[in-house]
This record gives structure tokens, sequence and C-alpha cells, in this order.
């Protein structure tokens, strides 16, 4: 292939990892900006999902899209049930001390990857994709005789990716009119501002967090069920997302949703465009060290505000 | 008897029963605690940091390759013998912490565990980059006729066992020297209230800087003594689970004592040891032994004894 389109389809690659980035990054995002801590265990949430996905198709016949619908719903709760458990039996207990949380969070990571690799086992394992049409990309060229288009061979996406950022972006919009313009967003708003505050004015803040934990990592495994028909499921698929959401939240700017997003983004699409052209190891080390850079330099994040 | 010769005499009681248990021990567990000491060093390194000054760093793994890899590489390419080795390793590792502690200092609380843990991730990632020379996760052997010492052999099991007790030893003797001293009593202070310290006139980012250059250079001497007395240098001593061990020995065992990694790495060593011959997902043991110590008890178990035993524990 020559160099435009390789381009054209490391830059189509490059959006689905940033879609998918973002819903991770976002559900990051919205626990360290809601409760102040960071969820190490965020990555394994990403995993599960995943795992359940798996779970679910195969135990459903008939068409895959039935299976994999039934996924993208029960999925997500049941892993946004055992996160915000997991924040009833340790985090809340450990007064979401920032420093204990990340300890306790760890060992959460080892639990639920160790668990899982004692049920579901070490192998990889696919996913159907609900609908999977093979779209051939025409590319322009001009040649001697003025421009002309053909279909170089290997341009192509497929229906479902495409669907996968869209259905991102539907994700994202959907969370955006929640926090903005419902009552619970609101309460979550509230409790982000001042949690004394809300809880002098009769806000259950502890149920607000095992809430806003249980949707963080229900955003995470929303995400891997729209990606494990692309890519496959494996116990330890959780830790270059944990990685990159990292990264993706801490340029964007810790708990600052709309940098989050952008940085998502950013970082998706150069991600997987530098993954094309050069070593993907040198684009993560740059990466690790930008982020540790700017932590040191512009702890607010390359879009968020300095603070006062 | 003194506050002081109390500690230095359970320090020399300590060294001189784990010299004693050698003779007793089969020859598989003499290979476990010979492991488990020079985890320790590794373990002790990071308490002095996390235990003694309050900083949690989740990158140390870094320091520890940084000294594995400091005396490997010279040891592969160079030709060094074991000693000049480990005086490379050493001070690669004091270089690097020197750098990486400048840096991670401007930073503190939750940004310094992840600047740590990007840091170390780099550095994890750059070992892979130049797989040509440090033939990445595969790794090295350093020969067995690379590790004599004057005819004396690294790899025989005596010798390593006492080789590795003696470095411990040192490192101990240093690590409640330093706890005792006027330095180590300032990073208590530091701990305790960091603002109180600042407001009593003394340099707390100095004081800092220095506490992350003892604890990385010690830290990076486990790793060079690890590669030396087992022979084999590789990428996964620089992942993050080796970051996380030593925090795990170090709160199993007690925080803030000068025994307590010691007692965490032996604890902690023989538990992942017994269950991985029953379970592949032997890191459960870990992940569940993090979550309650946290719940239940931060200080660990020698912060229990000192808490309602032995007061003067150091």
């Amino acid at each position: 292939m020559e160099f435009g389109p390789h381009l054209l389809l490391a830059t189509l690659e490059g959006a689905i990892s940033a879609a998918v980035l973002a819903l991770i990054a976002v559900g990051l995002s919205i626990v360290f900006g809601i409760m102040r801590v960071v969820n190490v265990a965020h990555g394994e949430f990403y995993m599960l999902g995943a795992v359940m996905a798996w779970w679910i198709t195969s135990h459903v016949g008939g068409h895959p899209a039935i299976g994999f619908l039934l996924a993208l719903i029960v999925a997500p709760i049941m892993v946004g049930s055992i996160a915000a458990l997991a924040d009833h039996l340790i985090l809340r207990r450990i007064n979401y001390d920032p420093e204990r949380t990340i300890v306790a969070t760890i060992g959460l990571l080892y639990v639920l990857q160790q668990l899982t690799l004692m049920t579901f086992g070490a192998d990889a394992r696919p996913v159907e994709a609900p609908f999977n049409m093979r779209i051939a990309l025409p590319w322009f060229e001009n040649g001697v005789d003025g421009w002309s288009m053909y279909w170089p061979w290997g341009l192509s996406t497929t229906t479902y990716k495409l669907a996968v950022i869209v259905a991102a972006v539907v994700v994202l919009v959907g969370l955006w009119l929640f926090m903005t313009r419902t009552r619970a967003g609101l309460i979550m708003r509230a409790t982000q501002l001042n949690r004394d505050m809300a809880l002098a004015h009769g806000i259950p803040v502890e149920k607000i967090y095992a809430l806003v934990f249980g949707l963080g990592a229900g955003l995470a495994a929303l995400a891997s069920v729209l990606v494990v028909p692309i890519q496959q499921a494996h116990y330890l698929m959780g830790g270059d997302p944990l990685l990159l959401a990292f990264i993706v939240v801490i340029i964007g700017g810790l708990g600052s949703i709309p940098g989050t997003i952008v940085a998502a983004i950013l970082i998706g699409m150069s991600d997987g465009i530098i993954s094309v052209f050069f070593s993907p190891t040198l684009a993560k080390i740059l990466a690790t060290l930008l982020v540790a850079f700017v932590l040191i330099f512009r702890p607010q994040g390359l879009m968020g505000k300095p603070a006062k | 008897m003194t506050k002081k010769s109390k500690a230095l005499a359970l320090h020399l009681f300590t060294i001189a029963s784990l010299a004693g248990v050698f003779f007793i021990l089969p020859e598989y567990h003499s290979g476990i605690v010979a492991r488990v000491l020079v985890l320790t060093i590794y373990a002790m390194g990071y308490n002095l940091l996390f235990g003694y000054t309050g900083l949690l760093s989740l990158g140390h793994a870094l320091f520890f390759a940084s000294g594995m890899y400091g005396l490997g590489l010279a040891m592969q390419y160079l030709h060094l013998s074991p000693i000049t080795g480990l005086i490379a390793g050493l001070a690669f590792a004091a270089f690097v912490s020197t750098v990486i502690g400048f840096l991670a200092l401007r930073t503190s609380g939750v940004a310094f565990m992840i600047v740590t843990l990007m840091f170390a991730q780099a550095g994890y990632l750059t070992i892979l980059l130049l797989g040509e020379y440090t033939r990445g996760d595969e790794g090295f052997v350093i020969k067995q006729s690379q590790r004599m010492i004057s005819g004396f052999d690294l790899s025989d099991a005596t010798n390593r066992y006492f080789v590795a007790l003696a470095l411990f030893s040192v490192c101990l003797l240093i690590i409640g020297w330093i706890v005792q001293s006027g330095f180590g009593k300032t990073l208590v202070a530091i701990r305790e209230n960091e603002e109180r310290a600042k407001m009593l006139g003394y340099n707390v980012q100095l004081h800092k800087w220095f506490a992350v250059i003892i604890s990385g250079t010690m830290s990076g001497a486990a790793g060079a003594i690890y590669a030396l007395l087992f022979g084999y240098v590789g990428a996964t001593f620089a992942t993050v689970q080796y970051s996380i061990f030593p925090l795990l020995y170090v709160l199993l065992g007690g925080a803030g004592t000068t025994i307590g990694p010691l007692i965490g790495a032996l604890f902690m060593f023989y538990l992942i040891d017994i269950s991985s011959q029953f379970t592949n997902a032997y890191l459960l043991i870990a992940g569940v032994a993090l979550i309650f110590l946290t719940l239940y008890a931060p200080q660990g178990l020698a912060g229990v004894v000192r808490k309602h035993v032995i007061r003067w524990l150091p």
C-alpha cells in the first residue's frame, strides 16, 4: 500500500481505539473527579466486561446479535454492581484515603485478575460480532490523466468497526446529558464540588460514591463489550488500557471530562498512527514519559485550569 | 540498656540466628532464604522511603532493575569482575535515583505515586526497546565462570547463602544506624508532619531527596546482588509487579520498623511459594493480602508487636 491509503487506514484504526479509550478514560475520570481516588483496578473492570460478554454470548443461541445485545446491557450492569460492592466493602472502610485506596485497588486488581484466571482460564476467547460487513474504501489519485478513483487492496474497514465509533459517541453524549440535565447528575456534581456541603444538605454521599464507582466501572465494561468482537477476551487484557487511560486522564486534566475526551482522541489517534509507522514500544515510552513530565511541571493537565 | 543498644542487640541477634538456621535448614529452604534475604535488602531500601519518610513509590522496580542491569550489562559486555560489576550496578542505581528523585519530588501524594509508576514503566519499556543488548523478556544468564571472586564460587549454595546474609547484615546495620541518627529522626518528623518539620527549619526537600537516593541505591544493590548470586538478568524484574512486591513485604511486615521487611518478605515469599504449588493464580494471595492489610492492619506485623508488646522496637 502507498503512504496515503496506509495513513487513512491507520487513522481509522486510531479512531476506533480513541473511541474505546474515551469511554474507559471517562470512567476513570469521573471516579477521580467526584471521589478524589485513583482506581488502579479500572483495567480489570474493563477485562471483566469482555469476559462476561464472552460468557453471555456463548450461552445464548440464535443469531449472534441477540447474545451481543444482551451482553451490551447485562455485562456493564454486572461489572458496575461488582464495583459498587467493592466500594462498599473496601473503599468506604478506609474512608477514601487517597494513598490507601491505591494500595487497596492494587489488591483488588490482583484479586479480580487471578479469580478470572482460575475460572475463565488463560486462553483468549473470541466473541462474534453482531454484524460484520467489509466496506472497501476508495482512494483518489492525481495521475497522468487527471484525478482518478481506485480501490487499493487492503484498504477497508467493517460496518462493525464504524458502529463502535458511533456507539461510543452516543454513550458519551448520553453521559454528558446525564451529568448536566438530570437530578442524579446534579447531585453527583454537587458532591464533586463540596463533599461536606453536600452531606449537610442531606445528600447520601456514601451511596453516591458507590454509584459513581459502579458507573465508572460500568463504562469500562461497556467499552470492552464493544471492543471484544474486534479483539478477544483474555484475563490480562486490562493492563494496557489502564495505562493508556491513566495517560489520557492525566494529560486531559484530572477530573475534567471534556479534557479527558479531547486527550483520548489525541492519544488514541496518535497511538494508532505512531504504532503503525514506528515501534509501538517507543510510542508507549514517549507517552509514559509525557505523563510523568505533565504531572511534574503542569499538574493540572494540558487542558485543565491551574489550581487556585 | 539504652534504646540504641537494644536495637543493635536485636539486629545482631537476628543476623546470628539467620546464620545458625542455615545448618538446620534443608537445601531447598536455605536456597529460598538466600533469595528472601536479597529481596529483604530491596524491601529495606523501600522501607526507608515508604515507612520512615512516608513517601509511597510505585516505581522501585526501576531502581532494582538499574542495579541489576548496571551489573549485568557491565559484566556481560565489559567483562568486569563481580566486585567492579557490583560497584557499576550501585553507581548506576545511585545515578538513576538521583535523577528520578530530583524530578519526582516536585510532586507529592498521589501524583508522586503515579509519576514513579510512569518512570518505572518507561524504564521497563526501554529495556524491551533495547532488546538487542538486554535480550528483553527472555533476559540473559551471567555465566558461572564469571561469578567467581578469585576462586570463591558465588553460585555454590553455601557460599551464596552466606554472601546474601553478609550483604543483608551490612544493609540492616546501615538502616539501623540511619534511623537512629538525626537524619533518620528528621525523616520520621517529615512523615509525621511535613509542614512542622519545615517550620522547624529543616530542609525538607533535601532530606527527601537523600532518602530517595539512599532508598533507590539500596534497592539497586539488591538487584545487582540478585543478578550476581542467581546469575540471571531479565525484564520481569522491572515490571510493575516488582514495584508492588516491596510495598507488600513492608506493609505485611510493618512499615517503619527495621525488621519488618524481613518478616514480611519471609512470610509472603513462603505464602506465594506454597500456594503456587496448588494453583497458577498464586498472585491472588498478594491481592487478598494487600486488601486485608490496608483494611485491618496498616501497621503490619512488627507494627502490631511494637504497639502492644515491645515498645522500643526500632
